[in-house]
């Protein structure tokens, strides 16, 4: 333990990405695999689920630090972070764990969970008390399910890969799916063999870049497939030896939340692989995304809800076929096999993305107006000749999306951020008026620069009217631009509309309250968008 | 709140004296209990500080301001009360103010800290019937490391920067922060560089006879071998990238209380927070407030409503101050 929470300490102290790595390369020299393992799968952001309920860690914290329940509170409202505040109040720390950290999580951590709540206690306790502050705070993190470090998978890959000489593209591929966190395990992720297939095992996904640069710069458009981007959920369909799995690109198996797609999939011959989007469908056109989130959720789905939202794979891409890696192909030959595929399983519902056709960029950017109507988020452009890639990259793929809806908004409630922004007022909720009053619509957290966040900051401390626990209400005075992906009907929410992925825009210090848009345009774009016109 | 004591917009007042304790607006008498600018503010008729206090406080308020000043302990009578300044432990100079009437001890703490610093005199504890306590870092989560432990941390971060060939750059205070660290640090490690705003207070300091290690003003050194060794230190205020485009090599570190704190680290965006404060921590707070003896304890500046409900749950009578700024500033209390 005492090296994870020293890696730990080291990968946070940072934010340049090579000392990152650096400080990961040095771990894994000095620690055996059965550590090592568990501290790929945590880097990785497979932490743990939370094994303690955060009431009951608050008091035995709070109990043993001998501070009452209300100053505990306080003290975490000002921190920002769980794990933090216990580590900051827990009495000094006498001695520093050497137990590995593969015993921790496997005869401490894990078993957490299955047990009676006093033992849990006690063994949390006991814990703390055999810690030191590091030990103690990234222990906190892992049985409070917070577990996470400013690292993607990508660095840890990296890592991985210069500390064994084996190719980053290998490993990538042998980290996804489910592996137990063994030796074995780590043996096999490093192993200098490379032909294992685990039969479930996904590609990694190739993702597009957001279009920087006018869509005239990228040359003829014969040279490139457009399509459109559909808002549902990016999966991957694996179909080997006689078995179907169903992949998100979270990594997660979700094969049993959509059955009927498993379905359709077992007619596909062994040896396939298909990207594609999960889209809830219905009628011939796609349904609001948060209809799939009512799926989302739930590990089997009921009957009733099979018949409510209804889901279709629509087909990206093909990766394997007839039991052989096909990425390095261009897109123009996947394209071809991937439509063979499919023509052999007429009537499913596996479907390929169509192709949207159009003479010049001009005629394309009048059909990407369109997508808010269609139920989609504008465009991918391939380039005809690219591979499947790895990973996020710039040239061969890129995704048009279409602007964003935007509103002028008051900012009426702020709440204290965690994390980074831990202990400034971050998490506002925005409200547009109606007459006098001002009705909430939306709450957002990110779009402002750190400086700009200090200045509201000390605008929120200086124009508190009232406080509900953690949340402050404000004077009404500043305005921001509120934007976002959606709008939908909510008898839910108090203005009667629901937006998707609002976020700040700008801060409008041009604008008073006065000046911020009411009701009636929410309503106005809500009823553009049911009517189809966004 | 108190006979003798009331507080105003201005700041606290006393009646029967007819002077005011760090004034925020411009008054008739001004009652100093440190240089730091929110507490020496301008345009007062007069003012009273310490001794030590006062070169400060005249470098801050210009030549044709009145200032007296008294020693530490020295009493003098003000209209029917008696008015005596007492070691806070914050700063060179910083004090206590302590005003006696009819028997009846108040006192006002200014800012302080218990713990050890070679720069200043160490915080005297008082009895007193009134207690106005400050409690900038008046929460539990505050519990400083050992001073030493702390200097070494950053002794061992110079050298290690300087084997690697970056210059040190280290954020503290100007007055006081930075004179204190001065004074831990060993001369013989490598060059030690100050900023301008660093090196005026540095001189004030010297002519009080405070041991320093000899520092040399950053804007006379150009040999950049000399540059890449260096500690500098400076004002959190230079921390901005025209002034850092002289280093083209450099680890940048904070030095504060707040430094506690993790989000704080990452929000300055530092790489390493030194948590190192010229206010007490919880328990030094907590310790020197029960010291007194005090009736009735008035907290200000910082987590005051907190400090107060717990010493009440302890069975003291304590009471917040309405605050005078916003609490968790990311300098409250420890911007020069």
């Amino acid at each position: 333990m005492k090296a994870f929470a020293e890696l730990y300490r080291r990968m946070d102290d940072t934010t340049r990405t090579n000392r990152k790595v650096a400080a990961m390369v040095d771990y894994f020299r000095q620690v055996p695999a059965e550590d090592a393992i568990w501290a790929v799968r945590f880097l990785i952001g497979r932490k743990p689920r939370q094994a303690v309920p955060t009431r009951k860690l608050m008091s035995w914290a709070a109990n043993l630090a001998g501070v009452p329940d209300w100053l505990f509170e306080s003290s975490y409202d000002v921190v920002g972070d769980l794990a933090e505040t216990i580590t900051l109040l827990l009495p000094a720390a006498k001695t520093a764990s050497n137990r590995p950290l593969h015993m921790w999580v496997q005869d401490h951590l894990l078993p957490l969970r299955s047990m009676e709540i006093d033992d849990r206690r006690r063994f949390v306790v006991t814990a703390w008390q055999q810690m030191d502050d590091s030990q103690r705070f990234v222990w906190n993190k892992l049985i409070t399910g917070g577990f996470r470090v400013g690292v993607s998978q990508r660095l840890v890959v990296r890592a991985l890969a210069r500390f064994s000489g084996i190719d980053g593209a290998v490993i990538a591929h042998r980290l996804m799916g489910e592996w137990p966190a063994t030796a074995e395990t780590y043996h096999r992720i490093l192993s200098p063999d490379t032909r294992d297939a685990d039969i479930s095992r996904p590609y990694p996904f190739f993702l597009a870049y957001p279009l920087e640069d006018p869509v005239t710069e990228l040359g003829r458009p014969e040279n490139w497939l457009v399509e459109w981007k559909w808002d549902g959920i990016r999966g991957q369909i694996i179909r080997r030896e006689g078995q179907v799995f169903l992949w998100s690109r979270g990594e997660e198996l979700v094969t049993l939340k959509y059955p009927e797609l498993a379905q359709d999939a077992a007619r596909l011959p062994d040896g396939t692989a298909l990207d594609g989007e999960i889209l809830p469908w219905k009628d011939n056109r796609p349904l609001p995304f948060g209809e799939l989130q009512r799926r989302i959720g739930r590990k089997t789905v009921a009957r009733k809800l099979l018949q409510e939202v209804p889901v279709i794979f629509m087909v990206y891409d093909i990766m394997e076929s007839e039991g052989a890696d096909c990425r390095a192909r261009p897109l123009r030959d996947r394209k071809a096999i991937l439509s063979e595929r499919l023509a052999d399983i007429p009537d499913s519902r596996l479907r390929a993305s169509p192709e949207v056709a159009a003479p010049d960029w001009e005629a394309y950017a009048a059909l990407q107006a369109q997508s808010r109507q269609r139920g989609v988020e504008g465009f991918i452009l391939k380039r005809w000749d690219s591979a499947y890639g790895v990973g996020r990259r710039r040239g061969a793929w890129w995704k048009w999306k279409v602007d964003p809806l935007t509103v002028d908004a008051v900012l009426i409630y702020a709440q204290r951020g965690h994390g980074r922004r831990a202990g400034l007022y971050t998490d506002y909720t925005f409200a547009v008026r109606r007459g006098e009053a001002l009705v909430p619509f939306a709450k957002a957290y990110s779009g402002l620069s750190d400086a700009e966040i200090r200045r509201v900051d000390r605008f929120i401390q200086r124009n508190t009217l009232e406080r509900f626990g953690p949340v402050r209400s404000v004077r009404p005075e500043l305005v921001f631009e509120i934007a976002f992906e959606g709008i939908r009907k909510s008898s839910r929410h108090k203005s009667g509309v629901a937006v998707r992925f609002p976020r700040i825009l700008r801060w409008r210090e041009d604008k008073t309250a006065a000046e911020a848009d009411t009701i009636e345009t929410l309503h106005q774009l809500l009823k553009e968008a049911v009517q189809g016109k966004r | 709140m108190n006979t003798i004591v009331t507080n105003t917009p201005a700041g606290l007042y006393c009646r029967a004296g007819d002077f005011h304790i760090d004034p925020r607006q411009p008054v008739k008498r001004a009652v100093i209990t440190h240089a730091h600018a929110d507490h020496a503010r301008w345009g007062c008729r007069s003012y009273l500080c310490t001794r030590e206090s006062r070169p400060l406080l005249r470098a801050r308020l210009g030549p044709d301001v009145a200032i007296q000043d008294l020693a530490y302990g020295e009493t003098v009578s003000v209209h029917t009360v008696r008015l005596s300044l007492h070691p806070a432990g914050h700063i060179l100079g910083s004090a206590q103010v302590r005003i006696e009437q009819d028997g009846q001890v108040l006192v006002v703490s200014g800012d302080y800290k218990d713990g050890p610093d070679p720069t200043c005199t160490l915080l005297e504890p008082l009895r007193c019937h009134t207690f106005i306590s400050e409690s900038t870092f008046g929460l539990p989560i505050f519990k400083w490391p050992r001073q030493g432990d702390v200097i070494r941390d950053i002794q061992s971060w110079w050298q290690r920067n300087r084997e690697e060939g970056r210059t040190s750059i280290l954020f503290a205070y100007a007055l006081g922060k930075a004179q204190r660290i001065l004074a831990g640090l060993d001369p013989l490690s490598g060059p030690i560089l100050a900023h301008g705003a660093v090196e005026k207070i540095n001189r004030s300091y010297r002519d009080a006879d405070v041991h320093l290690p000899a520092t040399r003003y950053l804007g006379e050194v150009e040999d950049r071998q000399l540059l890449r060794e260096a500690l500098v230190i400076a004002p959190p205020s230079a921390d901005q990238p025209a002034w850092l485009k002289r280093f083209p090599q450099s680890s940048r570190a904070f030095a504060s209380g707040w430094m506690r704190i993790r989000g704080n680290r990452r929000r300055r965006a530092v790489d390493r927070g030194f948590v190192l404060s010229d206010h007490s921590d919880w328990d030094g707070l907590v310790q020197t407030i029960r010291a007194t003896g005090a009736e009735s304890i008035w907290l200000t500046h910082g987590y005051a409503e907190e400090m107060a409900r717990w010493l009440r749950e302890e069975g003291h009578r304590a009471e917040a101050l309405p605050a005078p700024k916003p609490a968790n500033d990311d300098d409250a209390g420890e911007n020069p």
